[in-house]
């Protein structure tokens, strides 16, 4: 059923801190948490690391991050960068450190993003601050914030599909439950649909708890050469495809409102993996919002058009059902850390296939699917990963 | 309270914006591709060509997507709030995105045809809608800016 895990990257370790309000956090500190923890889960330490990637930070941004991150780490890297591709940084960040390791160009990439937007920085600062997002010229003077834009998409995809609010919500309603399976959730205590239509209205048709969290939190994911795994007590989890799709930054240039760059990103790596989105066991897929999991999912083949919605309030998302989905609780109640929220997604697709799960666990997980996306659905990293 | 952003103009956008403060709706045109193009650019995003044209809209479009803002993304939007932002297809075959103005924000709906209407803000005049009924003074209508 699966492509080849020959000579193919191999995710050796992974950690997350716990995500939610860590008073007294900083940016660095919690990258070097998610650093040394990953570390440890691979057997290795700080010196074994030859390359190290990086994305960002909102409360501390600095220039030159992942040159910051090496030297509090001691890590002395033959290769290192920070990428900044929003959301999707984490699973770009994945597909570029096999890479390097695939050209034989490093052994070990230490992939480690955090940030503690949470108790950082204030709410209205981090709203304000990603609303900038916006094209300063063309669509910033309009006002518009992150969720008003996603809002944009919601309405457009209910107008084609008939998509409900209820059926935004049971979306909500699932990450939720999957959090209260995770000791290191930001919101744990479940909600019911009725919550989530009683939330406030952010930007019609998106209320409160349509919306993902602020959090603080970090995760961190070792990538090693398939020879180099042998170095780590375990096999590891074979990334056997990755693919990328852009089709626009700014929501007012996407050529769509209903299918974005993760239809050809999601297409790249199920093609480069060789299976079908048929053959996926479990996926960890951005959710900043409930309504870019609905479209997404549709956008790249899970469901036919219009019929994620009702296959979701039936239950297709949650554990036991066709596609258990965000199996942590996601952006949306796992929590959303920049960066680091989109690479929990990675870190929760390793776990699963290596069967740590417990409560959450999806039974004889061999195949995962995972999935960030940037800006406003613009920038779209999809991979693979594969129970070595 | 801090002000509501104003465009930071470059060259590629200065036409565009001074068509604006002349009452009009301009946008690029690209003669290799015959196509619209918006945002102004150096070049077109399609060919590279840098023979664009710049054209006038007769400023008239359909809504293509709408939300209505709660939760403003800063302080000087906060006294507007509840307002509306559209994704609005120009009958000239390009998009871009405006608030609605000069209706209840709740009755805007994906399909309304609505027309344009500039909002004096700063030294700029800053491109609006208005649902095509509205009595809103139209741009031809505005008088010329310094």
């Amino acid at each position: 059923m699966t492509g080849d895990l020959k000579g193919r990257a191999r995710l050796t370790g992974v950690a997350a801190t716990a995500f939610g309000e860590l008073p007294g956090s900083s940016a660095l500190g919690l990258h070097a948490e998610a650093a040394h923890a990953a570390l440890a889960d691979a057997g290795l330490g700080p010196r074994d690391v030859d390359g190290l990637l990086c994305a960002y930070s909102l409360v501390d941004p600095h220039m030159m991050l992942s040159s910051v991150v090496a030297e509090y780490l001691g890590v002395r890297p033959a290769y290192t960068t920070a990428l900044q591709l929003g959301g999707a940084t984490g699973c770009a960040a994945v597909m570029h450190a096999a890479a390097l390791v695939e050209t034989g160009r490093c052994r070990h990439v230490l992939v480690v993003m955090g940030d503690n937007r949470l108790t950082g920085m204030s709410r209205d600062d981090t709203v304000a601050l990603l609303s900038a997002v916006g094209h300063a010229q063309f669509e910033v003077p309009y006002g518009p914030t992150i969720p008003a834009l996603y809002a944009l998409v919601a309405s457009r995809y209910m107008h084609e599909h008939g998509a409900t609010p209820e059926q935004l919500a049971h979306i909500a309603v699932t990450m939720r439950r999957h959090a209260g399976l995770h000791p290191g959730a930001h919101m744990r205590a479940p909600i019911g649909v009725e919550d989530v239509l009683a939330s406030r209205v952010i930007a019609r048709p998106l209320r409160l708890l349509d919306c993902c969290l602020v959090s603080d939190g970090a995760c961190a994911v070792l990538v090693s050469a398939a020879d180099a795994a042998r170095d780590t007590p375990r096999p590891g989890v074979g990334l056997i495809g990755a693919g990328q799709g852009h089709t626009h930054e700014h929501l007012s240039q996407a050529p769509s409102l209903t299918d974005f760059g993760c239809h050809d990103a999601a297409g790249r790596a199920l093609g480069e993996a060789g299976v079908r989105p048929g053959d996926v066991d479990v996926a960890e897929i951005y959710d900043s919002f409930t309504i870019t999991l609905l479209v997404e999912l549709e956008s790249m083949g899970f469901f036919e058009r219009g019929a994620a919605g009702p296959a979701i309030a039936a239950g297709a998302l949650a554990l036991g059902g066709s596609l258990p989905t965000n199996t942590h609780g996601g952006l949306l109640s796992f929590g959303h850390s920049g960066a680091a929220g989109g690479l929990a997604h990675v870190v929760e697709g390793v776990r699963q296939l290596r069967g740590e799960c417990g409560a959450r666990q999806v039974v004889d997980a061999r195949l995962a699917f995972v999935h960030g996306d940037g800006g406003i659905l613009s920038a779209h990293c999809s991979l693979v990963l594969a129970r070595a | 309270m801090s002000a509501k952003p104003l465009p930071r103009i470059t060259a590629e956008t200065r036409p565009y914006w001074e068509g604006c403060a002349a009452g009009e709706l301009r946008y690029q045109w690209c003669a290799a591709c015959r196509r619209a193009q918006f945002y102004p650019r150096v070049a077109c995003a399609r060919c590279g060509g840098r023979a664009l044209e710049w054209r006038r809209s007769a400023g008239r479009g359909v809504v293509h997507a709408v939300t209505v803002v709660h939760r403003a993304p800063s302080a000087a939007f906060r006294a507007d709030v509840p307002y509306t932002i559209a994704l609005v297809d120009l009958d000239e075959g390009f998009r871009m995105m405006a608030n609605v103005v000069g209706t209840a924000p709740e009755t805007v709906a994906i399909g309304d045809r609505v027309r344009l209407v500039f909002e004096r803000r700063g030294g700029v005049a800053l491109p609006q809608f208005t649902p095509e009924g509205s009595a809103m003074p139209g741009g031809a209508s505005l008088p010329r800016l310094a």
